[in-house]
């Protein structure tokens, strides 16, 4: 992901996951299959959500109730993961998320967070002016929506449930989970669609 | 354990700053420190991160969802923005009717 780790790095975190063995604390075993669900964690699950919840209202409402029973429905394992609570938006008002504290994103359902999620300029920004940011994202919002900051800063994990555009009806669950991009997710972008869908 | 809080009622954020006493790991940001804000939802009881943090004993505190109005925290911003955060029962304060008027 980012610099290879350092030799000295690897030994100590061999140790430390040789003490945390001894201890009965962990096993290799789980430590393994946590990092298979990590990597294959992708935004695409967080946007098949969306999809079925635009195309199901039993679906929808689980989403909203319980983030982390919707995941399981889609086959992923949340077993030992942050619960995860879904974010509506609604004509009027949009969310986004961000984690002034450090970096919580719900990543069993979208991955890995991106770097600039990680930032300090975007730690700092969204919280404080959120227009601005979304402006530089080039995000236009309807007139009259308000803004809604969602500071992570506890045991949840934050996934935004966007409106459905129009021009989708009649769409499959394929075609929509294609316009749900990792950024409409986290609140930064709305899903859009592509331009020839657009044009017709 | 129950919730001291319900969901409509409004709270004050705690004005302390236990980063000045010395070590700590708190998940209250700053910029909410004494502010007011109404509950909007109980997301349920989790282990004080305060002291997992340091490897203590850590008993379950009740973790709300909290919503603030955006622009009076900044002194900039559009009205009607506002802020949602999750904030632990124990840096929270009934808000006094005298500071809810203000």
């Amino acid at each position: 992901m980012s610099a290879p780790a350092r030799p000295e790095s690897l030994a100590l975190l061999d140790k430390f996951v040789a003490a945390l063995a001894t201890r009965g604390l962990v096993t290799e075993q789980e430590i393994a299959d946590r990092q298979a669900s990590t990597d294959r964690a992708s935004p695409e699950i967080g946007a098949r959500m969306v999809a079925r919840a635009w195309l199901d209202e039993g679906y929808r409402r689980l989403l909203l109730a319980n983030g982390a029973a919707a995941a399981e429905q889609m086959g992923v394992s949340m077993a030992g993961a942050p619960p995860l609570g879904v974010l509506e938006d609604r004509p009027g008002l949009h969310h986004l998320v961000v984690c002034t504290l450090c970096s919580c994103y719900p990543r069993a359902v979208l991955g890995y967070p991106p770097h600039w999620y990680k930032s300090f300029e975007y730690r700092a920004r969204a919280v404080r002016e959120p227009r601005a940011v979304l402006a530089e994202w080039g995000t236009t919002l309807p007139p009259a929506t308000q803004i809604r900051v969602v500071d992570s800063t506890a045991d949840y994990r934050w996934m935004v449930l966007p409106m459905r555009p129009p021009g989708t009806e009649g769409w499959s669950e394929d075609q929509l989970t294609a316009i749900v991009t990792r950024d409409a997710l986290v609140g930064v972008a709305l899903p859009r669609l592509p331009v020839a869908a657009a044009a017709e | 354990m129950t919730a001291t809080f319900a969901p409509g009622a409004r709270i004050r954020i705690r004005d302390d700053w236990p980063e000045r006493r010395g070590p700590c790991h708190i998940r209250t940001p700053h910029y909410l420190r004494g502010r007011e804000g109404t509950i909007q939802a109980v997301l349920g009881e989790f282990p004080n991160p305060e002291d997992l943090a340091f490897a203590r004993p850590a008993p379950r505190r009740t973790l709300y969802h909290v919503l603030f109005e955006q622009p009076p925290i900044w002194a900039e911003g559009e009205a009607g923005d506002s802020l949602l955060v999750e904030i632990f029962e124990h840096w929270l304060e009934p808000a006094t009717p005298a500071q809810e008027a203000a």
